[in-house]
């Protein structure tokens, strides 16, 4: 076989693989098929991993072993991680697909030089621009997820913060420009680099909480891009059309987390939530909730037919899970319909909830929507709030003045009775008061979210046993 | 403007309409998975990682792309493993009882 023959049927496995990386999502979009969604993937990674290996053009093995073997040990313990520590691992995942497109770009520069034409430059410089700040991006994302020490979790804003993230972006664009128009200027690189880097961690540093899901599939979108334009670059389609899925994939997942909030991209990236409460009404009017015993909200839940609950973050902070599947199974064993409602925003990833209560046993075909369940919430007896806050705040519906106006809910208080869960009268992450807690219909259960339920729990549990 | 570029963005906007039109059907259930899924699939950037290391042009070359290797790879291995773990979360009320 002529040296040709081989690399043509190299470039026949990628296009074989191409096929399969396109079945493998389109598989993936029901439960039913998923998993041969990712039968499929791992055989078009498998095929253009072994084509790539058999490339004339790779002389050396013993390294590319080696490193292969890193990153799988590097690999297989994030594949491990629990469900409530996935939003953190994605993001690292983000910062190590965005640092090998922008690593590889700054060999090709390199490696080009003093050959590099000037349409070339612009696309190594557009995509080590972007690839790098995805990477630092990435790790505060992910430092912010994971609680890393000294890395503040709430949004950071300072004065003037905006002005000083688009300088140094601009200082990025102004030093791509600089090289297209001579792309020999090798000392110019590097600080085009450390600049796209600096403004990675200006870029992400102001966002935090409630926001997460959003800049996670913000990142998706940069990461899935930058590899992209390094198909670009190297004229490499199997790159070029895996980028461009993942891209579009990150970029859909975002559109749809800013619409479940009612806000846009700007909005996100460069207004950060939690600080327009001080301008809230400071009116403290001495309004009275209502709060309930473990007993007593045993009770009512037995005497329901029809139950929705709605998790939310605080329920995987404190561990509740696992608590609320027993809960589950308690009330559906006494012929008692429990759904769960999940709004898109829930958790600190896309779908985020869905993983979470999947882990804990929770048969997915209880799992509902939130157009579905608002439509059968005023059906229901008894809406149980655990953990959730914002995502239930009728303000939403009725308060223009109110910061999350507009931004769509689950309408609990649609439901005959409503129960929250909840540590104390503290507003949630982002300040926001909710009516809802002083609603007649309303329930506070005071308490941990993992101990109050476990009490329901042995409640109903005690009763049935008499 | 060459021609690889034209080709090139011929496919990136083909590839970019496939995913659009594949993803907006994806179930909110799934969105998580998705994110890993796809997460894997564009750790192929392993195989230009590969090419770069294996030619062995420069030393900074192959430093930068064993680095690549190494990090690509292990979104891959990790992408599609905690992908399939968390689709074996995933079970109807019938199959839980088995």
């Amino acid at each position: 076989m002529s040296p040709g023959a081989g690399i043509q049927l190299i470039d026949l496995t990628y296009i074989v693989s191409v096929v399969l990386f396109i079945l493998a999502i389109k598989w993936l979009s029901s439960p039913a098929t998923a998993k041969r969604g990712v039968l499929s993937g791992e055989i078009a990674a498998a095929l253009a991993l072994a084509a790539t290996l058999a490339n004339p053009e790779v002389r050396e093995y013993k390294w590319i072993l080696v490193a292969l073997i890193v990153g799988a040990g590097v690999g297989i313990p994030l594949g491990m991680v629990k469900m409530t520590a996935v939003p953190q691992r994605t993001a690292l995942s983000h910062a190590f697909g965005a640092l090998s497109a922008s690593l590889i770009g700054i060999a090709e520069y390199y490696v080009g030089i003093p050959h590099v034409s000037r349409f070339g430059m612009a696309e190594i410089g557009l995509e080590v621009v972007i690839g790098s700040l995805t990477f630092t991006g990435s790790l505060i994302a992910a430092a912010k997820l994971q609680e890393v020490r000294f890395i503040p979790q709430r949004p950071v804003v300072y004065k003037g913060q905006n002005i000083v993230s688009l300088s140094v972006l601009a200082a990025a664009v102004l030093l791509i420009i600089a090289l297209v128009i001579n792309p020999e200027q090798p000392y110019l690189f590097p600080i085009m680099v450390i600049v796209s880097l600096i403004f990675g961690v200006l870029l992400v540093t102001p966002i935090g909480g409630a926001d997460m899901p959003t800049v996670i599939s913000l990142l998706n979108s940069y990461a899935g891009f930058s590899a992209a334009l390094l198909g670009f670059v190297l004229n490499s389609k199997v790159l070029v059309v895996a980028g461009a899925l993942d891209g579009s994939s990150g970029f859909i997942l975002s559109v749809i987390m800013c619409k479940a909030m009612n806000r846009s991209f700007t909005n996100v990236m460069f207004g950060a939530f939690g600080q327009v409460q001080t301008s809230g009404p400071a009116v403290q009017e001495a309004r009275t909730v209502r709060s309930a015993s473990p007993e007593e909200a045993a009770q009512i839940l037995e005497a329901a037919s029809k139950i929705v609950v709605v998790p939310g973050y605080g329920m995987a902070v404190a561990q509740a899970q696992h608590k609320v599947r027993e809960l589950f199974d308690n009330l559906t064993k006494k012929g008692i319909e429990v759904t769960f409602g999940i709004h898109p925003v829930a958790g600190r990833m896309p779908g985020h909830m869905n993983v979470l209560l999947a882990e804990a046993d929770i048969p997915y075909d209880r799992l509902k929507e939130m157009d579905d369940i608002n439509s059968e919430l005023g059906q229901t007896d008894v809406a149980l709030i655990i953990g959730a806050n914002d995502v239930t705040n009728p303000a939403a519906r009725t308060d223009p003045s109110s910061p999350i106006y507009g931004m769509p809910i689950l309408d609990v208080d649609k439901a005959h009775t409503v129960m929250v869960v909840k540590r104390s009268m503290n507003p949630g992450f982002a300040g926001i008061d909710n009516p809802l807690y002083y609603n007649d219909k309303t329930l506070m259960l005071f308490g941990d979210a993992k101990g109050f339920v476990g009490d329901i729990v042995r409640e109903l549990s005690g009763n049935s046993s008499h | 403007m060459p021609s690889d570029f034209l080709s090139n963005l011929y496919v990136f906007i083909l590839a970019g309409f496939v995913g659009f039109e594949l993803i907006k059907r994806v179930s909110p259930l799934l969105h998580t998975p998705l994110m890993s899924l796809t997460n894997a699939l564009d750790a192929i950037v392993v195989v230009a990682a590969i090419i770069i290391a294996g030619r062995h042009e420069t030393r900074l070359s192959v430093i930068l792309g064993l680095i690549a290797v190494a990090a690509s790879f292990s979104n891959m291995v990790g992408g599609f493993f905690i992908t399939d773990r968390m689709l074996r979360m995933f079970k109807t009320g019938k199959s839980k009882k088995s």
